[in-house]
């Protein structure tokens, strides 16, 4: 059974390409436009990872990481988070809201699969 | 099949147990000390004389006992593993089989000359000599995990499956800060592990598997040396926690077990791992069943997709969406699922080749090496087994041909031994299995003069080296100086050739003259339910599959009308030739305002589609095309959406080759 | 690919043949009942590019996705409009075992009727509007003569395999 795996960007884009390499590699996706709908998705949900940008309207990566962290339900979920080569501070930042890991912009897909793989172990 | 027969059944399992005994002693002939090797053949000796005498297979069982108490003494050690040896139980596989299948002939002549030579083979082995230790290089490690680490997403099991895959791995647990139940919580890692990694491995190896944790991590780690002095390195400093030092306990190991079935890291002869578990056959017919209805799912949810995503914001709109959305989910789990039923490593396959050029080796007095690549792709069932017979003739072509003798390669310099490399792999829409040899190429001279023979080729007429190549495919073509008994007279490839295209499949021929040649026989997976990109071309929808799509840029109407008369795009420093799908499809229609071009990518050639709009993604399930629509060569079958409306699914083969000529033909005028 | 051509028709022990009438342009044509499979309203039909003319479209009928074929052109007879009295008419044929459904485009369905016979007329050689072996009969009947085609040699070009031309012949287009 493939993983399922959530994407929040703003950018359509940019969840295009992901949605791309992931099916790809097999795994099922499913998409969000901001953090609120994320948020809502994950809840409505259970996915094996999430993937999110940190700037995006309605509510940031950073607030919906701590929103996911504080469900139960969201216990243990794995979450991605993308960020460019200069914000290092972002990342302890993320690690700090509960975010398990990063993903460095821009990325080609064999790195993104490579990442996902490694964290999911499938 | 019959499943109520015990002795059918019997006979399936003892001729799979069979075929693992004989991959064992292939193998083992290359590491004669592999004692996992020679318990696993010996477990199989076992199995086959046990299960042979509860379903009366009397003289199978007698024969294979012998063979069994032969290789015990060699588990024992009390005999070494001998190539003669090897070879006399590879010998006796046949005979076993023989007797599995249960023909009324009186084999015991037979089985006696065997049991003979397995005499001979024990009795003049040498004594075995003692297995001096070998010296590895490696890392030791003691971690410990913060406590919220696996609230946070991290998972230690996949942690530790990664560390293994760079080495060999001994870990222990240490369950030192483990608290009293009263006081434990179930979500927080209170446990810390010692790890030894045995290997080539750099410390930035390691770094990389930890590298989401390294900051957060209590880790102490030092190398180990071949001398007792050991260079200590600390790691990051633990944010607050003490932990006790590492003292590894020298007795206690502990390796457990994989959590997930991961690629076998492959040996050079890359043997596929025997998967055990429990496993149910089921004929083929009702698989194909199942996904007939599995296609009509997927047609009907993306339907109440569609209807879903039409209606309004109201409470019971949203939650129509959102159990819209969990159907088209689970519907894609389901597709998966079955589709996975019907694929086959094709392990199955190339497991009966070591067996052939092993034969093959011996009858012409070569030395040759089958090595294999990539068994755990996989294919569907039905292709696998029509893919038999020709990747056996290539084989055996480049065994008779291809490769040397040992005199001739010795004289070109080449080390004694052939090699033939077997190796499959997916790539985008297709399972590529590649053929190489590295023995004396195909003589380009002799294929030419050969097709000016037969009237192929006009002397002094211009062709493209593949062309000239691809000659080797028609019929009654043969530039082999002598026929030998093995391939006959080289009529097979133009049969292989006419197999591959029934699969709708190509074979591509890759040769260097004195190095070798290789044979790539490319073949779609048929799968009959697709991830599909929609796309918009004048009115028409059209579905591109998703596997092959690389990426999508942009259009401007700008850019458009300033390459008239070109057709590339210069992507990333390389030129990609694109079509106008408008133009090709003659709709007679303007062009968007956003058009968009789909960079699709088949193997290494590419070309761009410009498309009016990408609608979006769409799980495709392929509907035939109806017979009277056989002679179009675009379309590779098509789909019903949830509208109830038609879309034509693109087949991806035609248009990268048109892209291809495209380029040819203005390279051509350039 | 090949297909069962019974140029005889198939007339029963009394000389008679039950058919369906429809009309293309005014003329009346009928093709044998026991090909009909359905009558339907018009179906939105999808354009195959690079198709022959004769099925330049598909529709999904049932989701199976069958070629919609303008009978009209393989008469000679002009492109129209279709009209409220348009019907397709799913036809079935047999191609190498395959049972394949083909819809036909109509202007005016009638009933199913019976052709005797003593009223046919084989086709003349000269002098014929349309192609002969198109054409299985002329018959004569109170409302006129009625063109009894040959469905399954207007197909056989495009469905015998890739030696075919994809360009039915000058004199029809």
């Amino acid at each position: 059974m493939s993983a399922s795996i959530l994407i929040v960007d703003d950018s359509t884009s940019i969840r295009v390409a992901i949605r791309m390499a992931l099916t790809g590699a097999g795994y099922t996706v499913s998409e969000a436009a901001d953090g609120a709908q994320g948020l809502s998705k994950a809840s409505g949900s259970r996915f094996d990872m999430i993937i999110t940008d940190l700037n995006m309207p309605n509510m940031d990566g950073l607030s919906m990481i701590r929103a996911l962290r504080k469900n139960p339900a969201q216990c243990g979920t794995p979450i991605l988070f993308l960020t460019t080569e200069s914000e290092d501070a972002m990342k302890q930042q993320a690690k700090a809201a509960g975010a398990t890991g990063w993903l460095v912009k821009p990325f080609v897909p064999e790195q993104l699969i490579r990442v996902v793989r490694k964290v999911l172990g499938r | 099949m019959s499943q109520n027969d015990p002795v059918a059944a019997f006979r399936v399992e003892a001729g799979e147990v069979l075929e693992q005994v004989e991959q064992g002693l292939l193998d083992l002939g290359h590491r004669l000390d592999d004692h996992e090797l020679i318990d696993a053949v010996f477990r199989g000796l076992h199995t086959l004389k046990g299960s042979g005498a509860m379903f009366g297979f009397d003289a199978l069982a007698s024969f294979t006992h012998h063979c069994e108490t032969a290789f015990d003494r060699v588990r024992k050690n009390l005999t070494p593993a001998t190539p003669q040896l090897i070879a006399v139980i590879l010998s006796a596989q046949d005979h076993m089989r023989a007797l599995i299948e249960g023909d009324a002939t009186d084999r015991k002549a037979e089985g006696d000359a065997i049991l003979a030579k397995l005499q001979a083979a024990l009795d003049g082995a040498p004594a075995p000599t003692p297995e001096a230790p070998p010296v590895l290089q490696g890392w030791r490690l003691s971690l410990r995990l913060p406590p919220e680490a696996m609230q946070n997403g991290i998972n230690p099991l996949a942690l530790l499956d990664e560390l293994r895959t760079l080495g060999d791995c001994r870990i222990v647990v240490r369950t030192d800060q483990v608290p009293p139940l009263a006081e434990l919580v179930p979500t927080e890692c209170h446990v810390g592990w010692d790890i030894e990694v045995r290997g080539a491995v750099s410390r930035d190896d390691l770094e990389d598997v930890l590298i989401f944790v390294l900051d957060d991590l209590d880790l102490q780690i030092e190398a180990i040396g071949d001398t007792s002095c050991d260079d200590v390195e600390d790691a990051a400093p633990p944010p607050g926690a003490g932990t006790t030092p590492s003292a590894l306990p020298p007795a206690r190991v502990d390796t457990m077990p994989p959590a997930q079935d991961r690629d076998p890291a492959t040996t050079p002869n890359g043997r596929g791992a025997p998967k055990t578990g429990e496993s149910v056959r089921v004929p083929a017919e009702r698989l194909d069943l199942l996904m007939d209805r599995v296609g009509e799912l997927v047609i009907v949810q993306s339907r109440l997709s569609q209807l879903a995503h039409s209606s309004g914001s109201n409470a019971t709109d949203v939650a129509l969406r959102s159990i819209s959305e969990e159907i088209e989910r689970l519907a894609s789990e389901l597709r998966d699922t079955v589709m996975v039923l019907r694929m086959v490593p094709v392990a199955t396959l190339f497991g009966r080749f070591r067996r052939l050029v092993h034969d093959i080796a011996r009858d012409t007095g070569k030395t040759i090496e089958l090595s294999t690549d990539g068994e755990t792709t996989e294919v569907d069932k039905t292709v696998i087994e029509r893919l038999a017979d020709p990747l056996i003739h290539l084989i055996r072509n480049a065994c008779d041909h291809g490769i040397e003798p040992p005199e001739g390669r010795l004289a070109a310099g080449k080390p004694e031994v052939g090699q033939v490399r077997l190796s499959a792999r997916q790539e985008g829409g297709e399972v590529v299995i590649t053929i190489r040899d590295d023995g004396h190429g195909i003589d380009r001279e002799r294929v030419r003069a050969k097709a000016e023979a037969h009237g192929l080729l006009q002397p002094g007429q211009v062709v493209s080296d593949q062309e000239l190549l691809q000659m080797i495919f028609h019929p009654g073509f043969s530039t082999a100086p002598q026929i030998t008994s093995l391939s006959g007279r080289g009529v097979g490839m133009d049969v292989v050739k006419r197999t591959i295209e029934s699969l709708r499949g190509t074979i591509e021929v890759a040769s260097v003259s004195g190095q070798g040649s290789a044979m790539s026989l490319r073949i779609p997976l048929t799968l009959a339910i697709i991830d599909g990109l929609l796309i918009r071309v004048g009115d028409g929808r059209y579905v591109i599959p998703l596997a092959v799509v690389e990426e999508c840029i942009e259009l401007s109407l700008e850019e458009d009308l300033r390459s008239r008369g070109r057709s590339f795009i210069t992507l990333r420093d390389r030129l990609v030739p694109f079509v106008r799908l408008r133009e090709m499809f003659a709709t007679g229609t303007k062009p968007s305002v956003h058009q968009k071009i789909v960079i699709i990518a088949t193997g290494t050639e590419r070309v761009g589609l410009v498309v009016d709009q990408i609608i979006g993604s769409h799980q495709t399930v392929i509907k035939p095309m109806s017979a009277v629509h056989c002679n179009v060569p675009t379309f590779a079958g098509a789909t019903i959406l949830g509208d109830g409306g038609v879309a034509l699914i693109l087949d991806v083969v035609q248009l990268v080759a048109l892209g291809q000529h495209q380029e040819e033909r203005l390279r051509a005028v350039a | 690919m090949t297909m069962e051509d019974t140029t005889e028709t198939q007339w029963d022990e009394d000389g008679r043949l039950e058919v369906l009438t429809f009309d293309l342009q005014a003329e009346k044509f009928a093709v044998e009942a026991v090909l009909v499979r359905e009558i339907l309203d018009l179906l939105p039909e999808t354009v195959v590019p690079g198709a022959d003319r004769l099925v330049a479209s598909v529709a999904n009928f049932r989701g199976k996705i069958i070629p919609i074929a303008d009978l009209r052109l393989a008469f000679g007879l002009p492109s129209a409009e279709s009209t409220m009295d348009s019907r397709i008419v799913v036809v079935e044929l047999d191609v190498d075992g395959v049972p394949t459904q083909i819809g036909i485009r109509t202007d005016k369905v009638h009933e199913v009727a019976t052709l005797h016979r003593d009223a046919s007329e084989t086709p003349p050689t000269v002098g014929l509007r349309w192609r002969r072996d198109f054409i299985r009969e002329l018959v004569r009947t109170p409302q006129g003569v009625i063109v009894l085609a040959n469905i399954a040699r207007i197909f056989d070009p495009l469905l015998g395999g890739r030696a075919t031309p994809a360009v039915l012949a000058p004199a029809l287009l």
